[in-house]
């Protein structure tokens, strides 16, 4: 065997396993789980006290090549995955040019299997340069390997053309995922619309700009069949569009972030723009019904919208700024810290939110930890003393609102299909 | 009295009751100045301050103007369009370009919410907002303070009504809050599209008609339409508007007889107030005028750290 980790806590609710077991790995893959494995290994792992998860797969990251190299890279974006638990990310289209072609979908797995120590996930544009107008090459696309299709950031506005690329999804089984936005309503917007942008003379997104959309494509997947994926899910009226969905059996899935689960648009009283997302900070209502929408599982998956800005293009007035945060390397342990730890999300639930979820949603060979299943495993110390220090992120970015933060918990180590990608002072 | 502790003037969000007594009071104490032969104190002699006005400005940045020259402050005046900003330089490499020159308060004019707070993170001089946005603007909120209590003796359950276009107005916001904390019936009033909902968190009454706002009103706040400020058609027309929110003689009549009608400016006659309103025996509009080169004084004068002075002769 090449590698065992010694009573470690292994949790894996894919195979609804919770114990003190060795874990065994060969050929890059789950071996043997057991109280205890006899056979040596080459290298052996003491894992007591640290938790061992099937890999995290953040299913919404911008790494921003090709075309932004100077706000984040494959490489560096994989490696503040790597740092962050993440043994795969997915990768949004809208870099420059968009991914709306087989040829840019190849360059950026060609780079990543250059570069980038974990698996990435490319996912192409639905309509050609995002223009919300024709639809890309999806079938070409997904030959090439995506495994998702979204025009995240240019949301598409015209209803015929959200249906036809839905209808046309489902010939590739490739889910839809949307950033729900009626760009008419939110338009000029800069945080959510409600008292704090009355205050601050902001103007507002209307909430409803998000729900309409998230109707919308809740109704369109009732008919066309296609599997859709809400992005960052933010309002309350949104998750209730979503659960009543469900019950109906429709096949919509959703995502919420860190942020939206931990702030609130009081935030931007401070007028600094790391508070400045889309969609933006809501209410406090909203960000109770998220953390228990996502305890009881209405919300399927937690994901960062990672959004690295240069600090030049962030350090402008809040109307000016672009939107986005950087979450990668902060999002295990705000979870574990200010979710797992006040006891509002179970451990479980949290692991299959980072994990077997994300993976189902885009049909991939991971988030299990089953014998035979790929060894991409999430290590996690729920003792480690963490400080966000923006400074030493391995992102080329430093926008982040959780600088500073104290929490406990964090990852400690990333395993790829048995290699070890990152670690942190692990004994072995 | 205690003297001004904050190092800014950002907002009346940011002031105590206190803090507002002590700049109106100054201010009364400045006003005799304009009186005064020889219209100008040695206060600020020796003392920079830079107005840096990035949105067309001609009342406020005159008054400001005006202000730091009778305090015999040097003045340097940078407009957006005459500086580098027009190359496309940032607000805060322009800001750190102009701290280097020393000065010691900044008057800042943006049309983004929050600029003012942006520079105050990053520079020493004390940043004094003369307008950000949509925001804030309290001097003017101070100017119109110090109107009304000059005029009614008090402010304290006076009714004020703040009629027109609430949500694209700073001065309303400003006003709302001031006239709020300082113990007044604040009524805004104006079309739903042009008030937030929110807009009574911050301590107003809200109403779509102007009648009612108008009943038995102390002081009328008129609100001209911020087309510059509207992406979209917020009103069908200015003459609906006039029609249903314009401030006219009848209107008038519902108000107490001792009304006073104010108007922050620029007015637009015919839109949201008549002439013969605006010129009427009762409007104030330019005491407004008058008074704001002696708050604006005050202001100057209180962020410099110098202890408050109290008015030659105590305050009605």
């Amino acid at each position: 065997m090449n590698l065992i980790f010694r009573q470690g806590t292994v949790i894996d609710p894919s195979q609804e396993l919770h114990a003190v077991v060795d874990l065994g790995i060969d050929d890059g893959r789950v071996a043997e789980i057991a109280p205890r494995i006899r056979k040596k290994a080459r290298k052996e792992i003491d894992a007591r006290g640290l938790i061992l998860a099937p890999g995290f797969i953040d299913m919404h990251v911008h790494l921003r090549e090709p075309g932004r190299e100077d706000s984040e890279t494959i490489e560096t974006g994989t490696n503040a995955a790597a740092r962050g638990g993440f043994t795969g990310v997915a990768c949004m289209p809208n870099t420059r040019p968009v991914n709306d072609s087989e040829s840019v979908t190849s360059f950026i797995l060609e780079r990543a299997r250059e570069v980038s120590k974990i698996a990435v996930y490319p996912v192409g544009a639905i309509t050609k340069g995002s223009e919300g107008e024709t639809l890309a090459e999806i079938g070409e696309m997904k030959r090439a390997g995506i495994v998702a299709i979204s025009d995240d950031g240019r949301p598409v506005q015209n209803n015929q053309v959200m249906r036809r690329a839905m209808e046309y999804s489902t010939l590739f089984d490739l889910p839809v995922i949307d950033h729900c936005e009626d760009k008419d309503l939110s338009a000029g917007g800069c945080m959510n619309e409600g008292y704090y942008s009355t205050l601050l003379g902001l103007r507002g997104m209307n909430p409803a700009a998000e729900e309409i959309h998230v109707y919308r494509d809740v109704m369109l997947a009732r008919q066309t069949g296609a599997r859709v994926h809400i992005a960052h899910l933010s309002t309350r009226q949104a998750l209730e569009i979503v659960r009543r969905a469900k019950k109906e059996k429709i096949a919509v899935t959703c995502e919420v972030t860190p942020h939206h689960l931990l702030l609130t648009h009081a935030e931007a009283v401070s007028y600094d723009t790391n508070l400045k997302m889309n969609p933006p900070l809501r209410a406090q209502e909203d960000v109770d019904a998220l953390v228990q929408g996502l305890a009881s599982g209405a919300i399927d998956a937690i994901a960062t919208d990672h959004a690295p800005h240069n600090i030049n293009d962030k350090m402008l007035e809040f109307d000016r700024a672009p939107f986005g945060i950087v979450g990668l390397e902060t999002a295990a342990s705000l979870v574990l810290d200010r979710l797992v730890r006040t006891g509002k999300l179970s451990l479980e639930r949290m692991i299959e939110a980072f994990s077997s979820r994300p993976a189902r949603i885009l049909k991939l060979d991971r988030g299990s930890l089953a014998p035979g299943c790929w060894a991409d495993i999430t290590l996690m110390d729920p003792e480690l003393d963490v400080e966000v220090r923006a400074s030493e992120f391995f992102s080329r970015s430093r926008n982040t609102p959780f600088a500073a933060w104290k929490l406990k918990g964090g990852p400690v180590m990333t395993v790829v299909k048995g290699r070890i990608v990152w670690s942190n002072g692990v004994r072995s | 009295m205690a003297s001004l502790t904050h190092k800014d003037l950002l907002g009346i969000a940011q002031l105590s009751v206190e803090d507002i007594q002590l700049i109106l009071d100054t201010a009364d104490a400045l006003k005799q100045v304009a009186d005064r032969p020889v219209k100008k104190v040695p206060t600020l002699r020796g003392k920079t301050v830079i107005n840096l006005f990035f949105e067309p400005s001609t009342r406020t940045r005159a008054s400001f103007e005006l202000a730091e020259k009778r305090l015999s402050a040097d003045t340097l005046n940078f407009a957006a369009s005459t500086s580098s900003v027009s190359k496309g330089e940032t607000l805060l490499d322009t800001a750190r370009n102009l701290e280097s020159m020393a000065p010691d308060i900044i008057v800042i004019r943006h049309s983004s919410a929050g600029a003012p707070h942006l520079l105050s993170k990053e520079c020493r001089s004390s940043i004094v907002n003369a307008g950000d946005g949509m925001h804030e603007h309290p001097t003017q909120a101070l100017v119109d303070a110090l109107t009304v209590r000059e005029v009614k003796g008090h402010i304290e359950g006076l009714k004020i009504a703040i009629i027109g276009d609430i949500a694209h107005g700073r001065v309303a916001r400003s006003d709302t809050m001031l006239f709020h904390k300082l113990g007044a019936d604040v009524w805004a009033c104006g079309p739903a599209t042009l008030i937030p909902w929110e807009f009574h968190q911050l301590g107003a009454r809200i109403t779509g008609h102007i009648e009612e706002a108008l009943d038995s009103a102390d002081v009328v706040m008129m609100l001209r339409l911020q087309q510059e400020r509207q992406t979209e058609a917020f009103v069908p027309s200015t003459r609906e508007y006039f029609n249903f929110y314009g401030l006219t003689r009848e209107r008038m009549r519902l108000a107490k007889k001792d009304t006073i009608v104010m108007h922050p400016g620029p007015m637009n006659r015919g839109v949201e107030i008549d002439s013969d309103v605006a010129d009427a025996s009762y409007s104030v509009i330019l005491n407004q005028v008058a008074n704001g080169v002696a708050l604006r004084m005050a202001v100057l004068y209180l962020l410099s750290g110098h202890a408050p002075l109290r008015p030659r002769k105590p305050s009605r």
